[in-house]
């Protein structure tokens, strides 16, 4: 198992956000977890990566404990979040967030060689990058976003809902690209609000409501499931 | 990204000197033609008339006899202003918030490498030395007071203000007053058991004070000589250095972009695996160290330094940094040098202008009034950007 996830208790004051939710990636999956909106699908995320502490419950990657390993190691673990809404550096450069994204690798071959992969994941990024990354379109921000996250060479990565506020044919792009990162050897938890999509591309999947799991299966049973089709695919 | 590199930091070298040309000169122009279109106005009245009868000089000629050195002597100062500015401005662009303590931080890399420079000087070491060895003392004493005061504001981060990161913003600034006051009481307590005094004079070692003269203009019945003092040029010379070096730490290096992505997006800043606490108290110690820096060099230009030394050149430097746009470290270095400029032309002119009315001791009402001016007009500062694009 590479990620997993057992009784999570997320509270935000007095918010009950996770409400002791259980899941898991295995090796090389691409793992679905669609919600609507407050459901705590970043909440989940950023409690995997550190940046937010549970009450109770673990984080186990790779069979270590990670719950209290701080955002800034998690990444030297090899697990990396693309936040919701991009987070791109914007008074810095296309080159420099990416930079910014390698900023733990210290082998600088290796450096050389993710610029290379990621250039011809986003040959756009290669022709701009020394433009600011704040003056980027919101499709431009999403990849150097992924970019930037693959910049650290992770073995998984937590993508927050990549297709908001995107073409229908730039979420198609987006995808096409998590998919052939996932076929790389890199593990996926998506987290999205379209499930349409996010199913198509994943081998499993979670539905999360109001903190916590109603459903699992495959993408196959969770896409056929009535009440999904009800709550998340607009009815049929 | 290597290959580029070379060509990229020389760029990046060198562009805060041009821009410390530009400022300096422009500052300069326009405060000159002010001063000499008021001076050709005044002298048609009683305020010339007056000045003719007593002096026998026009107030033209007064005015452009004064002029060079009062540029000098403004660059100088407005340089100490710029150098304790860029640690304001340093900080409130990472953490928004302003270190009012950073003038009593400035005090103590005063006292720091005054104290060390006055034991040199009691075991002998500063007498009859080369000048090398002279400056090898300066150098080391001012190395001295940056390293004092960044340890003193990494300290301060630690323990004053880390503790409330998450509370409201009026908080960590309280906190920062009683800082400021409680290092203020500190130097005098050491101050006072160690030396029974409390305001210390710089020794007079090496050339410093000895005057460089271009030249000499003759006027009337007098004879005004050009020159600037050793000192003021050793103020002006570090003070681009620590700019420069400053600047290439933020613009090229690596820790200097991830000063510049903590500022921008803590959270985000982690989630790249930067240690955001490390870079917090990175940027306490280049802030403090800078302070320290212009501490020995306000000791050098003025001899004098006491517990309080702190206040005026710190709020000056604050005032610096907002007129500027803080956040900005263009914008400390302009606000720093119109702050000194106007505070020297003000200090020598006002009494001439105003037939001895209004003193020198007025001379921080222009600068004052320019920033209210100009935060009524450009509340960002000069260079300052919205705060509010950065969220
Ligand atoms: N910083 C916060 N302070 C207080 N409550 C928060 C905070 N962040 C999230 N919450 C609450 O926690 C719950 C889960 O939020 P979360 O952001 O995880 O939802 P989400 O599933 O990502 O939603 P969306 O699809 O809109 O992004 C919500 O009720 C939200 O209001
Ligand atoms: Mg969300």
């Amino acid at each position: 198992m590479m990620l997993e996830v057992k009784n999570l208790h997320v509270y935000y004051g007095s918010i009950h956000a996770l409400k002791g939710i259980n899941f898991h990636v295995d090796k090389g999956e691409v793992v679905a977890l669609i919600g609507a909106n407050g459901a705590g699908k970043s909440t989940t995320l950023s409690t995997i990566s550190g940046l937010l502490q549970p009450a109770e419950g673990n984080v186990i990657f790779q069979g270590e404990d990670i719950t209290l390993t701080p955002a800034e190691q998690t990444v030297q673990k090899g697990v990396v979040q693309v936040p919701e809404g991009r987070k791109i550096f914007a008074t810095l450069t296309v080159m420099e967030n990416l930079e910014m994204g390698a900023y733990t690798q210290r082998d600088k071959n290796q450096f050389k060689q993710d610029l290379e992969y990621v250039f011809t994941l986003f040959p756009r990024l290669k022709e701009r990058q020394k433009q600011l990354g704040g003056t980027f379109s919101g499709g431009e921000q999403q990849m150097l976003a992924m970019a930037r996250a693959l910049m650290s060479s992770p073995t998984m990565l937590l993508l927050d809902e990549p297709s908001m506020g995107l073409s229908p044919i730039l979420v198609e792009q987006i995808f096409e690209i998590v998919q052939s990162i996932n076929k790389k050897g890199t593990s996926i938890l998506l987290v999205e609000q379209n499930a349409q999509m996010a199913l198509s591309i994943a081998d499993r999947a979670y539905v999360l409501e109001t903190g916590e799991i109603k459903l699992e299966g495959s993408a196959q049973e969770v896409l056929h499931n009535p009440t999904v089709i009800e709550a998340y695919l607009g009815g049929h | 990204m290597n290959r580029f590199a070379g060509t990229v930091n020389l760029r990046e070298l060198l562009r805060p000197v041009g821009q410390m040309l530009v400022f300096s000169l422009a500052s300069s122009v326009v405060l000159s033609l002010i001063v000499i279109v008021l001076a050709l106005i005044m002298d048609q009245t009683v305020v010339g008339e007056t000045l003719l009868a007593r002096s026998k000089v026009s107030l033209l000629t007064y005015t452009l006899v004064n002029l060079p050195q009062v540029i000098l002597d403004g660059l100088t100062i407005g340089f100490v202003y710029a150098a304790i500015a860029l640690g304001y401005t340093m900080v409130y662009g990472v953490l928004e918030f302003i270190n009012f303590a950073h003038s009593e931080i400035f005090a103590v890399g005063a006292f720091v490498g005054v104290e060390l420079l006055i034991v040199l000087q009691i075991y002998g070491m500063l007498e009859g030395g080369s000048l090398i060895g002279a400056y090898t003392w300066l150098i080391i004493a001012i190395l001295a007071g940056m390293i004092g005061a960044g340890l003193l504001a990494i300290s301060v981060e630690r323990v004053a203000y880390r503790p409330l990161r998450g509370a409201p913003r009026l908080v960590p600034l309280i906190s920062a007053i009683g800082v400021s006051f409680f290092l203020q009481d500190a130097i005098r307590l050491i101050e006072s058991l160690t030396t029974g005094q409390f305001h210390r004079i710089i020794p007079t070692f090496g050339n410093f004070d000895e005057r460089l003269t271009f030249g000499q203009i003759p006027i009337g019945d007098s004879v005004i000589a050009l020159g600037i003092q050793v000192k003021s040029i050793i103020v002006i010379i570090a003070a681009v250095l620590m700019l420069v070096g400053l600047n290439y730490l933020v613009n090229a290096t690596k820790v200097g972009r991830a000063i510049r992505a903590v500022a921008q997006d803590r959270a985000t800043a982690s989630l790249m695996g930067i240690d955001v606490n490390r870079i917090i108290s990175l940027t306490f110690l280049v802030g403090g160290a800078l302070g320290g820096a212009a501490g020995v060099l306000y000791a050098l230009k003025f001899t004098r330094i006491d517990p309080f030394v702190g206040f005026f050149p710190g709020l000056k430097a604050f005032t610096a940094a907002v007129l500027g746009g803080i956040g900005n470290l263009t914008g400390a270095l302009l606000g720093g040098i119109i702050l000194g400029m106007l505070e020297t032309f003000s200090g020598t002119y006002m009494s001439a202008f105003t037939m001895g009315a209004a003193g020198a001791e007025y001379k921080d009402i222009f600068a004052f009034a320019i920033l209210i001016l100009v935060l009524i007009f450009r509340p960002h500062g000069l260079m300052g950007e919205n705060v509010a694009q950065k969220a």
